[in-house]
């Protein structure tokens, strides 16, 4: 390196020193802090006290850790694959060449831009047991809806569906992605006589995979960290039926004052999204194609 | 030219920028009276009451000034800023909070000002001083109290073909009179009800008093399944028997929020309900018509009488406070009589003072005022817990309610569940407290440490 390089390298990194002193200070130093709470008993209010691993072993005899783990793990098998269904469904709907089209992008993308608790509370009520409008569209069916969210058994179905309502965001990548994909594709499968479904299976589905992989691995960060919506419409309850991991994080942190264990629940977390993210990346290597390759 | 874009020339700039930055704040004045920062948490008709009292004691002296700020969700805030080392030097909190925040050492004690300035405990109806003192010391001073009561609607009494005038007077009474004030409709949907133990949810986990039940010992021992506790449970699980899980689960569904014309007592859903001495306020904003009266909330137990939850709003000196002695100056000036009873009746409560004035209690426009003071007096006043992992243990105890009033678990099993697990979590916090008991003067870190990865640690069996 060149005096006149290092200059420039200093100066260059004096321009940006107001990102790097707010990445030191609000982002690499809480993450490091909080491992280091998550071998400390720590309250805020007094000197955390290294206590090793204990946290970490509290965790596992702790049923509500257990629970609430299920609940999310539960949520996420659900609500993501669902989710992604929905998604490309919608985005292979609103690419077809119809009148009004921009309208109808415009309609289904609309729920995601409201504002999560304002989305929560439309949700309390379409759910109502007894005025609620699902029950009403099932009682048209001659169907008897359950008390969505007063009920054990179905609040997390109730959740689960809710949670469709913000599928817009990942329909639009898919939207834009099966745009890329080549026409000519299309007619050649046509000359040969694939049907609409086989051009959807052999063309569509591998060429927007990249975007699949992309979309599931961002669903799995949000859905394993779902906690607005829950936390308004339920706050956990009935009978903790809906206490999803982050809830009890943010009441362990918050309410009891364990913000030695809530760092360690967040530590456990990130490894479990870790985990899932390998997971699916290892598993997707030889399903997803790259165009460039 | 190119000495502007010279680092070693900017170097002063920036060092100047970042010791700017980290300098501590300055002791702030205003027309030359030192300000003394005030958070509560309060807001609308009661801040308004606050505000007046917080511009009485700036005109009456001349040496603080005190700066009103509302803040909301005040224990998160109160929690953080004492953390951070800058706490405001007066703070607005409940009782409940000052057990857990004074176990923590984050509250001032205040036995040393009380005692220069002859506050005492005869000033006070002793529930609400009781509330305000942790293990021997005082932490806190009231600002306005309640108390809570039976409130019932008159028109649905007389509806339902009962006398309007006549409350219950044994939970018995309750439980038959609530039964002839539920109706259904041609379908056989409930829609009305005279009582459910869970509307408000607020004090679902507190039944027990009414029952006898401690739920703590005052010491080493957690009484989550003691048997008044049990027949508590069991007495709210009959509700849901009763009447059916489903059809009152989607009842409730039909509940509006509290502080609306959809409350399920002001749109005469619920006949019946146990609430606190603002409940005045709000019948008069949103259900101004309706008929409605107070008496103590009959409890289970024969003899056992005039049972109620007391609950204070309080001011407190968190520890690092810079003006102990202005926030001082400030709570005392609150605590005299007159300034108490301005207090009080701007937000429309009673006063917490032993000596409540003729004009005060004449003028004030709460119907059922003396109700809510003698149910203060009554030597059956409970409040919650005063355990730093009393947050938990409610948390479990609503857990225990929620499963027992689905009908997913008995009372016996569920509460004894919640024994053990609360049980096992205040022994370790019991050690520590008796730990710093012994070590109060001498911060032993190590001999802390060694309590924490004692073998108790190890000890499931409670």
């Amino acid at each position: 390196m060149t005096t006149q390089e290092k200059r420039n390298l200093i100066k260059g990194l004096i321009f940006i020193s107001p990102w790097i002193a707010g990445f030191l200070g609000f982002m690499l130093y809480p993450v490091v802090a909080s491992f280091y709470y998550s071998l400390c008993e720590y309250n805020t209010l007094k000197p955390a006290l290294f206590i090793g691993l204990w946290n970490y072993i509290d965790l596992l005899t702790d049923d509500i850790f257990w629970k609430s783990l299920w609940n999310t793990v539960y949520f996420a098998l659900f609500a993501l694959p669902l989710g992604q269904v929905v998604a490309i469904a919608l985005a292979v709907l609103l690419n077809q060449r119809c009148v009004g089209r921009p309208i109808f992008r415009a309609i289904y993308f609309l729920p995601s831009l409201v504002p999560l608790v304002a989305l929560a509370v439309i949700w309390l009520w379409i759910f109502n047991g007894e005025y609620g409008v699902l029950n009403h569209f099932l009682g048209w069916l001659r169907l008897k809806g359950p008390n969505w969210l007063g009920s054990t058994t179905w609040s997390k179905p109730a959740l689960i569906i809710a949670s469709l309502w913000t599928v817009g965001g990942a329909m639009i990548i898919y939207l834009a992605s099966l745009q890329d994909v080549p026409r000519d594709l299309y007619e050649s499968a046509e000359l040969d006589g694939a049907s609409g479904w086989h051009k959807f299976l052999y063309i569509t589905l591998p060429l927007i995979s990249p975007i699949i992989y992309f979309n599931v691995i961002i669903g799995v960060i949000t859905t394993l960290q779902i906690f607005a919506v829950p936390y308004v419409m339920t706050g956990g309850g009935p009978a903790r039926s809906t206490l999803f991991y982050t809830m009890y994080l943010y009441n362990n942190a918050f309410s009891f004052l364990r913000m030695g264990y809530a760092s360690a629940m967040a530590w456990i977390m990130f490894v479990i999204i870790l985990g899932a993210t390998v997971i699916i990346t290892r598993v997707s290597k030889s399903r997803v194609y790259y165009a460039g390759e | 030219m190119r000495g502007i874009i010279k680092f070693r020339n900017w170097l002063p700039v920036f060092l100047l920028i970042f010791f700017i930055g980290c300098r501590a704040q300055p002791d702030r004045y205003k027309n030359g009276r030192l300000v003394i920062t005030y958070w509560d948490k309060w807001t609308g008709f009661e801040a308004e009451a606050m505000k007046k009292v917080v511009e009485l004691f700036n005109r009456s002296q001349s040496r603080y000034w005190v700066e009103y700020l509302p803040v909301s969700m005040i224990e998160r805030r109160f929690l953080v800023a004492t953390a951070g080392g800058d706490p405001p030097d007066v703070a607005g909190l409940f009782t409940p909070l000052v057990t857990t925040y004074a176990f923590y050492g984050s509250l001032m004690p205040l036995d040393e000002y009380c005692k220069k300035f002859g506050i005492t405990e005869d000033n006070y109806i002793p529930v609400f001083w009781r509330a305000c003192n942790y293990r021997g010391h005082i932490y806190a001073l009231p600002t306005t109290p309640t108390t809570l009561a039976l409130h019932w609607n008159k028109k649905l009494f007389r509806e339902a073909g009962l006398d309007p005038e006549r409350p219950p007077k044994t939970l018995q009474e309750l439980d038959e009179m609530a039964e002839r004030l539920t109706r259904r409709d041609k379908n056989g949907r409930i829609i009305q009800m005279g009582f459910l133990p869970n509307e408000p949810t607020w004090y679902v986990t507190e039944w027990g008093f009414w029952f006898g039940a401690r739920l703590w010992d005052g010491d080493k021992k957690i009484l989550a399944n003691e048997e008044p506790n049990i027949r508590a449970y069991r007495w709210a699980q009959s509700y849901s028997k009763k009447y059916g899980v489903g059809a009152v689960q989607n009842f409730r569904g039909g509940f509006g929020s509290f502080s609306s014309a959809q409350n399920p007592f002001f749109s005469g859903k619920v006949a019946m309900t146990l609430q606190g001495v603002w409940m005045y306020n709000f019948i008069k904003n949103y259900a101004p018509d309706m008929e409605w009266g107070v008496a103590p909330f009959p409890s289970a137990v024969p003899g056992l009488e005039n049972v109620t939850i007391a609950d204070c709003d309080v001011l407190v000196i968190p520890t690092g406070a810079r003006h102990p002695d202005g926030a001082f100056e400030f709570i005392r000036f609150v605590q005299t009589q007159k300034v108490m009873e301005m207090l009080c009746m701007g937000q429309l409560k009673f006063s917490p003072l032993r000596q409540m004035s003729e004009e005060f209690l004449n003028t004030h426009p709460h119907p059922y005022l003396k109700t809510f003071i003698d149910l203060a007096f009554s030597p059956n006043a409970r409040f919650v817990p005063q355990l730093p992992i009393w947050s938990q243990y409610n948390d479990e105890l609503y857990n225990a309610f929620d499963r027992v009033w689905l009908q997913l678990d008995t009372p016996e099993h569920a509460l004894t569940i919640v024994q053990h697990k609360i049980q096992k979590i205040w022994n370790k916090c019991y050690r520590r407290l008796k730990f710093m008991e012994q070590h109060e003067q001498k911060n032993k870190r190590y001999a802390l440490w060694r309590t924490l990865w004692s073998p108790a640690r190890f000890d499931f069996s409670v």
